[in-house]
Order: structure tokens, then sequence, then C-alpha cells
């Protein structure tokens, strides 16, 4: 019993300590190079043979609170509010709904920023390096309540006209037309 | 200016007992008044200490009360220390007040005015002038003219930093929602450090920055220089770097005047090269440096907001040829 | 059972001769613990739960000092690599909360759960249940704090926790909700404990123990759990709101929209200040009473000491702002906060120069707590006189944020608390267990404590003046303060050895230490009238009391007080102002409901960082424990005879 005592909470811990807690990691590190491949996204719904999955992967900071609270940060600084707004879209379309044009997934994210998209989106990539578009990923995500609620960034320190993104219920990704301009 | 990066203490003066503003001198003064007499009031305790536990005793009976007659004398005595106490400490206030009032009355009509802005980890600085084209905008380099008062005012982008340039004056936060401003002077020419002095997340411990005092003709031409836009690439290679400085990640963030960079988010580039150091003052201004700093900044100061930078090998040259000619 | 009925109320000079051991008899199995795992878990005897709150802090005090440690590794060299920031931040964060919210303020409470009971004459605390309830609910906040740590989820926004710094914005994750969370633990236990000996250092004094004849250590309890129940709202309240602005997107504390980032420095150090009073005050009140049986003479100037003790905890409360000297409030207001921290050096200088008047002419027994006294002069000296230096707004401002605050507040801390602390754990530690410790390491240990503590810390003055700044995780080379650094470190290592030496004199002791009788240091409070270890019912015969010293005043025909019951829990409640009788009071035996309470409190705070369900999901268990806990039963009404004898 009295060994017990010592051994126990001593294993536990080391346990614990080596398990971590994903989501409050903070690497500083950048993410290898081949984080930076696209994916190609598919123009059409039709296919040969069996319909394949839809891309499914989230992104390396996807239930990390420290990638997408810098994600937030990154979202303002590089001026994605000015054609997006805070999630409820203005000159580009809202991220805070379930209807995205080109796929909802975090890799799908990514290429949208990376490549740009027609009529309007500009392409980001070589412009803003690749992890931070990860982040930035993240973040969109969480626009839409798609990541863990304890990951999700609370209120800023800004002026504040909507809900926080962790008080967003989530909303299940849906294709969209493209919108045409005018 | 390279004999200055080659001299072992390039780094300027660090202490608050050395100082070299009249603000920093008067707060030394109180620091060895107070040391003199709280050191008087250490060793009078001491010795009393010291004779109580060593003096002889009579060998007494039973553990009791102390006897009457020794009792009332002691009660003098501690009565005596405690009236001593009681003056000493206000000696203390008095002196505490009127050197509180001392350093806050510096003022003076048209006085160099400076806005400093604390992020995380940098100094944003821009020295205001009612002509706008006379305003100057730097980041983590603070020059001033020697022996005039130089207004600084404080505010803060993200979160409470403090400006604290030991040799020259005490600290003063920056909150963000509270602007304040706090009045320095350096009695000399010199070059004194400043550092942040509260904790402000993960590389607080590499939040410096620099103050330079100059005469004031050397302080006007410096002034002029910066006002200036930036220099034109003279090299096909400063050329390159020029566009890869544009067409990259570091055009938005960055901003150098009078090239298609204009970003906001990071300190202004325009005269890098005529600043001593990198990163908030944590490393000489050296083209080794530089390189280093652009291509993994995390390994330097981890958790910086500035993001590793992939460049081949000719890229990082032209970039470091074209940044070494903005003086 | 007692042959003839006793009057219940009524004190008589001499017991009947043939009742005390039948009555010991009784007594023994109706106040005797219960067994097992059960038993353990519902204990409700003071000394055995005052025990655990030892031995728990101790324990925390370990992890807090090895924390300390690899602060102290990674700082002994510039731009060491030991510890990156971002663990850095966790453990300097984790060391200053566990530092003072797990070690400092539960050890002193926790001693005073052991002490004070028997000190005052009476068999447990005013509220043995909540006595129980308060230190499940700071184990279970140590626990949850320290296994967030573990898992990478420490909080690393500083003790203090600053906003915006500690706000969602700039500290994503759950970090900081863990912090704010462990304070509302640490503070309901602290609450509770205040409350528990107030009641009973008001209500349950021996007969004849008149205010002016309580000693000492026993004042400072009242005092600080006065300061308890004054400051911990406000830190209460702060947290909350911080963990509101987290959680449920408040603005307290958002300049953006209202808020304002300075209100949490006023909130946190309206707490912060009586807070280190509170860790100071009882370490006063053990050194007044070590200074009695080691000098052979009641302490000198009791009245002075008590003014001054009831003076600190006043002051304390208005000295908030010289945390603040920098934030550039206006400069009247500040020279006020400058006056009153001065101010507050006359009552602890009054203290000192009571308790050297003690030393001078006393017949001094050069044991280790009067070495661990000796060391506490010493230091706390050094320390209050940085302290009032610090209450000087302009010197502040150059070494606000330096080294030179952590060494003057370690001096004050360790110095001011945790020399009379040890000292009195070597005093005491003969009633808790029954053994004497060693001498021989005891006095190793206290070289080894007092030498390492100075290496360390001194240093540290200077290189605050040569302008380190706290709370870096690294420094420059060119900066020169890497020696200095280096000495800190090697201090450090020799102060942790000394609390090695020990913590091992105190388990070998445990085991083997030479067995103690009632009172080995032939002392003057009431807890050294009866066994070491204490019986479970403290007194067989409740004792009264005739002068201040009361063991060093006893007559040949002292009286107690006979007439409690012994086939129930009961014990004596008194007047307020002379502690002359008034009725019986009958306490809780056993009972398991403050443990499952103390559960139903942690299920709520903790799945009430994650999301506000967490309140109405633990309100169910809570609710559960509380109508057990006070459901009515019979033979547990109270007995209010109002039968006052003269």
């Amino acid at each position: 019993m009295r060994r017990g005592f010592i051994v126990v909470p001593w294993a536990l811990a080391l346990g614990l300590a080596l398990a971590g807690c994903p989501r409050e990691k903070r690497d500083f590190r950048s993410l290898p190079a081949d984080s930076a491949r696209t994916q190609p996204v598919r123009l059409v719904t039709l296919q040969p043979g069996s319909v394949l999955p839809a891309q499914k992967f989230s992104g390396p900071y996807d239930g990390n609170a420290y990638g997408i609270s810098q994600g937030e940060r990154l979202y303002v600084q590089y001026n994605c509010v000015g054609c997006h707004f805070h999630g409820g879209g203005g000159i580009g379309p809202p991220l805070m709904d379930e209807l995205w044009v080109y796929g909802g997934s975090g890799q799908n994210i990514h290429d949208t920023i990376v490549q740009g998209r027609p009529n309007g989106m500009p392409s980001y990539g070589a412009h803003i390096p690749d992890d931070q578009i990860w982040m930035i990923t993240a973040y969109v995500r969480s626009l839409s309540g798609q990541v863990e609620k304890p990951a999700a960034p609370s209120r800023s320190d800004e002026l504040f006209p909507r809900p926080s993104e962790q008080a967003r219920p989530r909303q299940q990704p849906k294709p969209e037309k493209a919108r045409q301009p005018g | 200016m390279i004999l200055a990066l080659l001299l072992p203490n390039w780094i300027g003066g660090h202490s608050s007992l050395h100082s070299h503003g009249v603000q920093a001198a008067r707060i030394e003064n109180l620091w060895w008044l107070m040391f003199w007499v709280c050191s008087a009031v250490f060793v009078a305790v001491m010795v009393a200490t010291g004779i109580a536990i060593t003096r002889k005793t009579l060998p007494s009976g039973p553990p009791g009360p102390i006897a009457p007659q020794s009792r009332r004398r002691m009660t003098r005595v501690v009565a005596g220390a405690v009236g001593v106490t009681i003056l000493t400490l206000f000696v203390l206030l008095f002196a505490s007040v009127s050197t509180s009032r001392a350093v806050a009355s510096l003022g003076a009509p048209k006085a160099t005015v400076i806005k400093v802005t604390g992020h995380q980890w940098w100094w944003a600085v821009e020295y205001q002038d009612l002509n706008p084209s006379r305003i100057v905008t730097t980041a983590n380099e603070i020059h001033i003219p020697a022996g005039r008062p130089v207004l600084i005012q404080l505010s803060s982008a993200d979160v409470i930093h403090s400006f604290w340039v030991p040799s020259l004056h005490g600290k003063r936060d920056l909150i963000p929602g509270h602007d304040s401003a706090i009045w320095i002077q350096a009695d000399r020419p010199g070059v004194y450090r400043g550092l942040c002095a509260e904790f402000c997340g993960h590389q607080h411990a590499h939040m410096d920055f620099l103050v330079i005092a100059d005469p004031p003709d050397r302080y006007g031409a410096w002034y002029n220089a910066q006002l200036a836009s930036s220099t034109l690439p003279a090299t096909p290679s400063q050329q390159y770097g020029r566009q890869l400085f544009e067409s990259g990640p570091c055009a938005v963030c960055h901003t150098i005047q009078g090239t298609d960079a204009n970003g906001k988010l990071g300190p202004e580039l325009t005269h890098l090269a005529s600043r001593r150091t990198l990163a908030a003052a944590i490393l000489p201004n050296t083209r080794g440096n530089l390189g280093g700093w652009i291509v993994d900044p995390q390994s330097l100061k981890p958790g910086s907001y500035m993001p590793a930078n992939n460049l081949k090998p000719d890229e990082l040259q032209a970039m470091l040829d074209y940044l070494g000619s903005l003086k | 059972m007692s042959a003839e009925p006793i009057d219940p109320g009524r004190t008589v000079e001499d017991p009947p001769a043939d009742v005390p051991e039948a009555d010991r008899r009784l007594l023994e199995r109706t106040w005797e613990y219960a067994s097992g795992l059960w038993g353990w878990l519902a204990e409700v005897d003071h000394t055995r739960i005052g025990v655990r709150y030892i031995a728990t802090a101790l324990i925390f005090f370990a992890l807090g000092g090895i924390e300390a440690l690899m602060m102290r590794v990674q700082l002994a060299r510039p731009e060491n690599g030991f510890l990156g920031p971002d663990l850095y931040n966790q453990v300097f964060t984790t060391h200053g909360s566990t530092m003072m919210f797990l070690f400092a303020v539960p050890i002193m409470l926790g001693l005073g759960v052991y002490l004070v009971p028997m000190m005052v004459g009476t068999r447990n605390l005013a509220f043995p249940r909540l006595n129980a309830f308060s230190y499940y609910v700071y184990l279970i906040g140590g626990l949850f704090l320290y296994a967030a740590f573990f898992l990478n989820t420490g909080p690393d926004a500083g003790w203090f926790a600053y906003v915006p710094l500690s706000g969602p914005q700039f500290s994503p994750g759950k970090r900081v909700d863990v912090w704010a969370q462990m304070i509302t633990f640490t503070e309901i236990s602290s609450l509770a404990v205040a409350v528990n000996l107030i009641t009973t250092i008001f209500k349950q004094r021996a007969p004849g123990m008149s205010l002016n004849r309580i000693p000492i250590y026993v004042w400072a309890m009242l005092v600080t759990s006065f300061m308890v129940i004054f400051a911990m709202p406000a830190v209460m309240l702060s947290s909350l709101m911080l963990a509101l602005d987290r959680l449920v997107d408040t603005h307290f504390f958002n300049p953006a929209e209202g808020g304002d980032a300075l209100l949490w420095q006023h909130l946190f150090w309206f707490f912060g200040h009586p807070e280190v009073y509170i860790i100071f005050i009882p370490a006063t009140g053990i050194v007044s009473t070590i200074l009695a049986p080691f000098t052979r003479r009641e302490v000198f100037g009791y009245m002075a000491l008590v003014l001054s003790l009831v003076a600190t905890g006043f002051i304390g409360f208005g000295l908030w702002v010289h945390h603040m000297f920098a934030t550039g409030l206006p400069q009247l207001g500040l020279s006020f906060f400058t006056a009153a921290s001065i101010m507050i050096a006359i009552p602890s200088g009054i203290q000192m120069f009571c308790w050297i008047a003690t030393l001078w002419g006393g017949k001094l027994r050069f044991k280790t707590p009067l070495l661990y006294v000796l060391a506490f002069i010493f230091t706390f000296m050094i320390g209050g006189l940085t302290g009032v230096m610090l209450a000087a707004v302009p010197f502040n401002t150059q070494v606000h944020d330096t080294y030179f605050v952590v060494a003057h507040f370690h001096y004050v801390l360790i110095g001011g608390a945790v020399f009379p602390l040890l000292g009195g754990l070597f005093y005491w530690f003969p009633k808790m267990t029954g053994r004497m410790l060693s001498e021989t390491w005891g006095k190793v240990s206290f070289a080894l404590v007092f030498l390492g503590f100075q290496v360390t810390f001194f240093p540290q003055h200077i290189l605050g003046f040569e302008g380190m700044p706290r709370r870096v995780y690294t420094y420059l080379p060119e900066t020169g303060w890497g020696n200095l650094n280096l000495l800190s470190t090697v201090g450090a290592f020799i102060l942790g050895l000394g609390v090695l030496v020990f913590v091992g004199n105190m388990l070998a002791s445990m085991m083997s230490g030479a067995p103690a009788g009632d009172d080995p240091w032939e002392s003057d409070t009431l807890e050294w009238s009866t066994s070491s270890p204490p019986p479970p019912y403290n007194f067989q015969y409740l004792p009264t009391v005739g002068a201040r010293a009361p063991l060093w005043h006893r007559s040949e025909n002292q009286p107690v007080v006979v007439g409690l019951r012994s086939d129930r829990r009961e014990f004596l409640i008194t007047g307020m102002l002379d502690a002359d009788p008034d009725h019986r009071q009958v306490s809780p035996g056993p009972t398991i409901w403050p443990f499952f309470l103390s559960l139903g409190v942690g299920i709520t705070f903790i799945v009430g960082i994650f999301t506000p369900w967490g309140l109405p999901i633990g309100a169910v268990p809570c609710a559960i424990s509380l109508i057990a806990w006070f459901w009515p039963r019979g033979d547990q009404g109270h007995h209010v005879l109002k039968e006052k004898k003269s």
C-alpha cells in the first residue's frame, strides 16, 4: 500500500507527460516542406465508376489552440477581413456558413488560399508562408464550428460584433455553385 | 559604426546604478540614501540581537514572566526604538515624495515627441511632427538629442509591455486602453540599452531596444537621413534582392518606403542598415546575423511572429545585398 | 458509565475518584477514528486533517522546489537550451502558483487547524465536516493543476495572470482556465478554514481564557482568518471574470468594448497583497510561540504584539497599488500607497523589537527551532528593509519587475515565513508524532538551508540593479549576468539539499526517533498538556486557564471541566470575551459526505472550464451531498442549557 502511494502517482505523471495534449502544443518550427502540396479539386460531380470520397484532411493545426489563434491574428493582419469580413462575407462569400464552393475540408481551404479562385480570390501561395496558410485554414474552419470547442478561439480584444468562434454551432459543409460577379 | 560594433560592450549601459540621465541620477541618490539608512538600521538590529543572544544571564529557575523592573526598562527601550523607527520612516517617505516630484517635472516646450508602440515582441517608433512629411518611422532604435528632455508617448498594440531604459529613468507600462507618457533625458551622448519589463509572452526575454543620444547636429543629420526614401538598388544583385522582397512574403509585413512593400505588421525596414541591431536589439546588425534571421528566425527567437523563409542561396545573397544597402 | 448523574455544564474542583478511567475508555470509544479507506475518507478529526494539510503542502513545496531548480538550471548560463520559452513560462507560472496557493497558505492554515483547538483547550474545530471538505477541495485543486501541468496544459501567463496576456486572444487553449479554476478551489478551501478558525477561537476557548490570555499564535490565526475572508473574494471574483471572459465572451477586461485591463491588476493585488500577510502573520505567531520555551520566559510585550498583528492585518489592505507603481496612475494616489507601505513597517518593527527584548536576558537553548527564529530575524530584516525601499515610487520604477523584487519577496517569504515554519515543524513534530527529530540532522539541514538561501537570493539584488528583468527564460551573454546567475543556481541546489535533509529527518524520525513525552520542550501552551500524539478527544477533561502562559502558571488545584458527556461527542461553548462556560455543543462523527461534496464541486469546476454545462452537471452530485450532509439526525440536536455558574 505504501509503495503504491509512491509509485502510482509518478507513473501516472510520467504517462500524462508523455501523452501531452495536442490542443496545447506550441511548436514554433515550420512544417515540413511537403505540407505545401496542394491537392487537385474536382470541378464536376461526374466520376467514372464508384464515387471516391471527398477530400477530408483537416490540416496540421486542426485541434491546436495556438495554431488557430495565430490563424485568427493572421486572418485580420493579412486582410482576409477585407473581403470576407469576420466570416459573414461581403465582397467575398461568407465563411461561417455551411456552403463551400471549392470544398470545406482543411486541404480544400488551404488550396483555395494558395491557388486563388476565379472571381476575386487572390492566390497567396509564396506570398504567405505555408504554415501560416495552414493556421489561417484552421481558423477559417473554426468560423463555421468545425474545430473542437476547447481549441476554438473565444472573444478577441477588439470590438465584438458577433459570437466568438467557440460559440458557433457546427455547420456541416455542403457544396455550392460558384457565385457570378455582379 | 563598425568600430562600435567591434567594441566588447557595444550594448550600451544597462545598469540603473550607472545613471546617465538626470532622472536616473535622482533615483540613484534616493537609493543610496535609503541604502545607508537601512543598513544602519540593519546593523543596529543585528548588534542588538547579537548582544541579546550572547550576553550572560543568571541561571534562572522555572520558566516564567520577565521581572517587573526589567520589563519597565525594556518597555522604555522598545518604545524609544519604535519612535526612532517612525522618524526614520518619515525621512524616507519625504525623500521618496520629493524625488517623485523632481523626476516627473522634466517638461520643455518644443521638445521632441516620440510615439512608441509596443508589439509582441518589438518596438514601433514614430517621431511626431505637425508636418506629416517630417514624421520618421523606425523600429527598435530611438535616437534622441543629448541633453534635452524628450517626451515618449506609450501605447500598446496587444498586451501589456513596459518601457525601461535603466540608465536614464524608471519604467512605465504600456497598457492597451491606457495610453501614457514619460519624459526622459540623456545627459551625455551615448548608447543606452532599454528592455521590456513586463511579461508579455514567449519572447519577453528578447524584447530590447536602444536609445542613442547624439549631439544636436548629429541628431539632426540622422533625422534628415531617416526622412529620405529608401536607397535605390545600385547593382543587379541588389535589384534582384529588391524584387524578391517586393514579390515575396516580406512585403506583406514590412514597409520599405519607395518600394511596393507596404506591410504594417512588422518593423519598418526603410533604413535597416543604419541600425546597430536586429530583432529587437538582440543581434548585432551583421550580414550573417541578418541572413540567419531571415532564413530561420525561430531558432533565434522561438515563438516570434517572423516566419521562416526558405530562400535559395543566391536569393538570400541578393536579399542581403539589397537590405545591406538600405542606409 | 458514571455512577451518579453529573450536572451538565458544571465545573468542579476535582473529578470524582472512580470516574476518570471509565470515562477515558468511554471517550476513546466515542471519539475513535474510523478505520479502512472509508474511515480515511470520512475523517473529521482536526489533528488528522491538519497533518494531511501539512503533508500535502510539503509535497507541493517539493514540486514547487523542483520547478525552481529547473528554472535555475535554465538561467545558470546565458542562452541556455534546457527549457524553451513555452515550457519555461509554464514552469515559472506553476512554481509561483504552487508556492503561493498550494503550499504557503494551506500549510499555515493547516498548522492552525492542527494547533488551534488544542491551544484554546477544546476537542475539535467548530465545523469538523467543513474542515474535511476544505481539505478535499484543496487536494482536488492541487491535483487538477498538476494533472494539467503534466498534460502540457499548465498555465503560462504568470501566477498573477495579467490581462490581456492571460485573456482569450493571447492565451489560447485551456491553460489559463486551469489556473483560474485552481484559484477557485484553493480559495474555497481557505475561506472554509478561516470560518472554522474564527468560530473556534471566539466560541470554544477554555474557561478562563479571556481575550488577553489567548496565545499569540491563536491571535495570529484569528487575524489571518479575517484577512482571508476579506481578501479571497477579490481574487475569486477576478478569476471568475477572467474565466467568463474566456468561456462565454464577456468583456470585463476588453478595452475595446468598455472593459479595462487595469481592473484586473486592482482586483488581483487587492487580494495579492493581503495574501502575503496571510502567509506572514501565522509565521510571526510561530516565532512568538517558539521564543517562550527556548528563552524560558514569556514573550515580551504581549499587548504590543497582539495590536501589531491586528494593525498589520488592517494596514495590509491599503497597500495593493504598490504592485502597480509603473502603470501610470496619478502621482498623488501613488504617494498615498507609498505612505501606507512605509507605515506597515511600524507594526513589524514593534514585533521585531519585542522579540529581541524577549531574547535579551532569556536563558537561551540553541536548539534547531531557535536557530530558525534567529535566521528569521536576520533574513526578514533584510527583506523588510528592501520592502521599505520598494515603497518609494521612483526607486520602485527602477527595480520593479527585476530580480531585485524577486530577491525581496523571497527574503520576506522564505525568511519571514518558511524559516519560522521549519522551526515550527521541528518544534511541534514531537507533539504530532510522539517522536523527537534528530537535533544533529536538524542543525545540518538548518545550515544548508540558511547558507543555500543566502547564496541563492542575495546576488539577485545585484542582478536587479544590473537590469535583469523577471520572467525571462534566458538572457544575452553580453549582459554579464551569467556569473551571478550561476552562483544563484549553486545556492539553489544547496537550499534544495537542505530541504531534502529536513524531510529525510522527518521521515526517519517518524520511524525511529527518540520517543517524546507530553512536553519535551517545557513549553507554556495548552497543547503540551496532553499526550504526544494527542488522543482523538484532545483532553480527557477540558482545561481551564488562569493566566497567559497556562502551563507555566498551573496551580496545584487547577480546575478542569467535568460534566461533558463521554458517550457522545461534545465540547464546551464559552463566551466571546471572558470565555465563561455557556452551553455544550454536539460534534459530528466521521461522515463521507464532505468527500462526496468535494467531488461534486470538483466536477462542477473542472467540467466548467470546458463548457458552461459544467454547472448544471456538477450541481447534481453537490445537491445530493449537501442534502445528505445536512439531513437532520435526532441524536445530534443541540443541547442549549444556558446554566451559567459563577
